[in-house]
C-alpha cells in the first residue's frame, strides 16, 4: 500500500471545506431522524478525512488506502446489510445518503466504498455459503479486507455474458483462467468476487483471494478520471479455486447484476453528491466574483445555469428518494433503477460543466472541486452500465422489445 | 461513575439570524438546529472518554426543550450517552432550565455534571453556574483538560492570560472548553443504537420565571474600509478621533 501520510498533514491545515447543502424542496422532511444523523456523520467524516487531502490524491493518482479504514469505522460499508453480517442493519434510504455524502467528497471515495459494500459484501451475503459468510463479511465489514469485484473482460464490457473467464472442475478445486479489465481497488484488494464460466457455459461467483498461485491485480495507469482510486486488472493462470470457495446455489447473469442494481441504486443518490458540491461552489462564486461592477450572480445568463442547476439536483433529490422508498419495499425494480442511475449522473456531469463555466478560469484548477468532480462522473457516466445501455433497459422495459439482440 | 451532561441546541452556525414579533422573538423559519458544539465536542466526549478510562459507570444527556429537540438529543446517544432525559418544557431563560437540571439532578446523586462553555447562540454561560450552585457542589468553568484518578480530579481552566490547574473532588461541575475533549462523529452503528436507547421525557417543576426577553437588536452593519496614503498621519488621527472616536 502507498503511504498518503505525508499528504495527509501536508493538507489537513491547508484547505477548509466551505460546502453547504441546499435543499430547495426541503426534501429533508421525507426523511427520518436517523437518515439525517446518517448524513450528516459522513458529511462531517467528508470534511475532516476526505476534503483537505482529496485534491492532492486525485493530481498524484495516489489512493488513500487509509480511509478504507475510516469508511468501516463510520459505517460506510454495507450500512443496508444486516449486523451480524458486518453491515449496519439500516434501510435503504439510510444507504443512498450515505452514497450521496461520500461522493459529495469524490466519486472515487465512494466508488470504494459501492464496491466493498454492494459488490464484495452483499454478493456474499445474499449468494455466499454460511460458512463464507462468516468467514468474510464481518472483516469485510471492519475494513481488514478489502474486497474488489470482477465482471468486466478487456473485451466484454457492456456485454458481460459474453465472457470468457472460465472454470474447470478439478476434483475439491474449480482451475480459474481469463482476465478481468477495470477493476476498481484489485492491486489493494485481500479478495476478488470474480464471476467465470463454468463447462456448461453457466456464469458462477467466487471468492479468490489475493495470495492464490497463479492470481495477479496489476494497476491500471494514466486514468483521467476516479484518480483517488485505484483501478487494475485481475489476471487468472491456472488458480486452483477451492470449492468451497464458489457460491453454490447462484447460476447465470443475474448474480452479478443483481450486486450491480444494488451499486447502480447508491450511484445514483451518490451523483447528487458530486452535482451539489458543484452548485453549493457555483453559487458562492457567482456571489464573490465580480465582473463589469457586479457579482456574476446577477447576470441572466449565470441565473439560467444556477437556476437550472438546482431544478435538476431538485428532481433527481425526489427520483432518488422515490427509488428508495420502494427500495425499502423490495419492490424497486432493476429498470426503474437504471432510469434513476442514468438521469442522476448524467444530471451531474451537466452541472459540473456549467458550474465550470461559472468558474470561468478559477474552474480550470484545483482550487476549486469542479474539473475532478467532471472528470470523476465521466468513469461514473460509462461504469455500472453506461449511460446509453440504461436506457436501452428503460426502452426494452416500456417496449418489451430488446434492442441488445 | 454517574455523569451528567447537559446539552442544549443552537442554531446551526451558517443560519440566518433575524426577528419577528416586533424584534421581540427570534424567527425559526429556515433555521437548522445542532447540538451545542461546546456541549457535544468537549464536554459529551470527555465524559464518554472518563467512562471508558474508568470501564464502568454511565453517561446520562439531559436537555430542557420540547420534542422538536429530540432528534439533537439522539445524536448524543448515536456519539455514545446511555440514556437521555428530556424535561419537557419550553426554556425562555436560563434561570428556568438551571432551575429544571437541577430539580431532576438532584435526587440522581451524579458524581460529575457536565457543560460546555457557552452555547453559541445566546453565549450566556450562564446554567452551570446556577446548576452546580443549586446542588451545592463545585464549578469549574473554561476546562481544557482534565485527568481523573479515584474520585480526585485535575483540571486546567483557562483564565485571563494563562491557565489555572485546580485539583478537587467528586461530586463537581465543570464547563467544557475547546482542548478537553475532540469531536466524535457518530457512526452507523451508534445512530442503529441509539434508536433503542431510553429517552426518558420527564415533566417541569414549577419554576417562576424571573427574566423574560424584552427584545433582540442586530449589530449594527460593518461600514466600508477606508484606505489612506501611508505618509498622510495627520488625516488618520483626524478620522480616529472625528469619525471612529476612538481617541
Ligand atoms: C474507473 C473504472 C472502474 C471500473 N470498475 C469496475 C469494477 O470494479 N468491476 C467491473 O467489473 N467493471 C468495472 N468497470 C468497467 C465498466 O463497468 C465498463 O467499462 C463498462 O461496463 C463499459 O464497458 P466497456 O468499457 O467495455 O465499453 P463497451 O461495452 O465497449 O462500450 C463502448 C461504447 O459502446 C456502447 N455500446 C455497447 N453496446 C451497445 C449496444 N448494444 N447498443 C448501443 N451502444 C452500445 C456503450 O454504451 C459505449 O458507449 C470500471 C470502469 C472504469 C472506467
Amino acid at each position: 500500500m502507498q503511504s498518503t501520510e505525508n499528504v495527509v498533514s501536508h493538507h489537513k491545515r491547508a484547505k477548509e471545506d466551505p460546502f453547504q447543502f441546499h435543499d430547495y424542496y426541503n426534501v429533508d422532511e421525507l426523511l427520518d431522524d436517523e437518515h439525517l444523523l446518517a448524513r450528516n456523520a459522513v458529511r462531517d467524516w467528508v470534511k475532516q478525512e476526505v476534503s483537505p487531502i482529496i485534491e492532492d490524491c486525485a493530481d498524484k493518482a495516489k489512493c488513500p488506502t487509509h480511509l478504507f479504514k475510516g469508511l468501516a469505522e463510520i459505517g460506510a460499508f454495507g450500512p443496508s446489510l444486516p449486523v451480524e453480517y458486518g453491515g449496519g442493519g439500516m434501510d435503504e434510504i439510510a444507504y443512498g445518503v450515505i452514497m450521496q455524502e461520500l461522493e459529495r467528497g469524490d466519486s472515487g471515495i465512494r466508488s470504494m466504498a459501492s464496491v466493498q459494500g454492494s459488490l464484495v459484501m452483499y454478493p456474499i451475503y445474499k449468494f455466499g455459503s454460511e460458512e463464507q459468510r462468516r468467514k468474510y463479511l464481518p472483516k469485510l465489514g471492519s475494513g481488514e479486507f478489502i474486497g474488489c469485484f470482477g465482471l468486466t473482460e478487456p473485451d466484454h464490457g457492456s456485454n458481460p455474458g459474453g465472457m470468457i473467464t472460465n472454470i474447470k472442475d478439478d476434483g475439491d478445486a474449480y482451475i480459474l483462467n481469463g482476465a478481468k479489465m477495470w477493476i476498481t481497488n484489485s492491486p489493494v484488494a485481500d479478495l476478488a468476487v470474480v464471476w467465470a464460466k463454468d463447462e456448461e457455459g453457466k456464469i458462477r461467483g467466487m471468492i479468490v483471494e489475493k495470495d492464490m498461485k497463479g492470481f495477479s491485480a496489476p494497476e491500471i495507469h494514466g486514468k483521467w478520471s476516479l484518480r483517488a482510486s485505484i483501478t487494475g486488472e485481475l489476471v487468472f493462470e491456472d488458480v486452483r479455486v477451492p470449492k468451497e470457495n464458489v457460491f453454490p446455489e447462484i447460476r447465470g447473469l443475474k448474480g452479478p447484476l443483481s450486486c450491480l442494481s444494488k451499486a447502480r441504486y447508491g450511484i445514483a443518490w451518490g451523483a447528487i453528491g458530486a452535482a451539489l458540491d458543484c452548485y453549493d461552489s457555483a453559487l458562492r462564486y457567482s456571489q464573490e466574483r465580480v465582473q463589469f461592477g457586479k457579482p456574476i450572480g446577477q447576470f441572466q445568463l449565470t441565473q439560467k445555469k444556477l437556476a437550472e442547476m438546482i431544478t435538476e439536483i431538485t428532481k433527481a433529490q425526489l427520483l432518488a428518494w422515490r427509488l428508495g422508498t420502494l427500495a425499502n419495499k423490495g419492490k424497486a425494480t432493476p429498470a426503474q433503477i437504471s432510469m434513476a442511475k442514468r438521469n442522476n449522473v448524467n444530471m451531474a456531469l451537466e452541472i459540473a460543466r456549467e458550474a465550470r463555466q461559472i468558474h470561468g478560469g478559477m474552474g480550470i484548477t484545483n482550487e476549486y472541486p469542479i474539473m475532478r468532480h467532471m472528470m470523476n462522473l465521466e468513469t461514473v457516466l460509462t461504469y455500472e452500465g453506461t449511460h446509453d445501455i440504461h436506457l436501452l433497459i428503460t426502452g426494452m422495459d416500456v417496449t418489451g422489445l430488446n434492442a441488445f439482440k | 461513575m454517574k455523569l451528567l451532561v447537559c446539552v442544549s441546541k443552537t442554531p446551526e452556525t451558517t443560519a440566518k439570524i433575524s426577528f419577528t414579533a416586533d424584534n421581540t422573538v427570534f424567527n425559526t423559519d429556515g433555521v437548522q438546529y445542532i447540538m451545542n458544539p461546546y456541549d457535544e465536542w468537549y464536554a459529551l466526549v470527555r465524559a464518554l472518554e472518563l467512562k471508558e478510562q474508568l470501564g464502568a459507570g454511565s453517561v446520562t444527556i439531559i436537555n430542557v426543550g420540547p420534542a422538536a429537540n429530540d432528534p439533537v438529543i439522539r445524536k448524543g446517544l448515536a456519539i455514545g450517552a446511555d440514556d437521555a432525559v428530556r424535561i419537557n418544557a419550553d426554556p425562555q431563560s436560563a434561570m428556568f432550565v438551571a432551575k429544571q437540571i437541577a430539580a431532576y439532578a438532584k435526587e440522581q446523586n451524579y458524581d460529575m455534571v457536565f457543560f460546555g462553555k457557552e452555547t453559541i447562540d445566546y453565549n450566556g454561560a450562564e446554567v452551570g453556574a446556577m446548576v452546580a450552585e443549586s446542588l451545592d457542589m463545585p464549578f469549574i468553568s473554561f476546562a481544557t483538560s482534565m485527568t481523573v484518578e479515584g474520585n480526585t480530579a485535575t483540571v486546567t481552566r483557562d483564565i485571563e492570560g494563562g491557565s489555572e490547574v485546580i485539583e478537587l473532588v467528586t461530586p463537581f461541575a465543570l464547563s467544557a472548553a475547546k482542548g478537553l475533549a475532540e469531536q466524535r462523529i457518530p457512526n452507523m452503528r451508534g445512530i442503529m443504537m441509539a434508536k433503542r436507547k431510553p429517552l426518558n421525557v420527564v415533566e417541569p417543576v414549577e419554576c417562576n420565571d424571573p427574566a423574560k426577553v424584552v427584545g433582540y437588536e442586530l449589530p449594527g452593519e460593518k461600514s466600508d474600509v477606508k484606505m489612506l496614503d501611508p505618509e498622510n498621519m495627520e488625516e488618520l488621527i483626524r478620522l480616529l478621533h472625528e469619525e471612529a472616536k476612538v481617541i
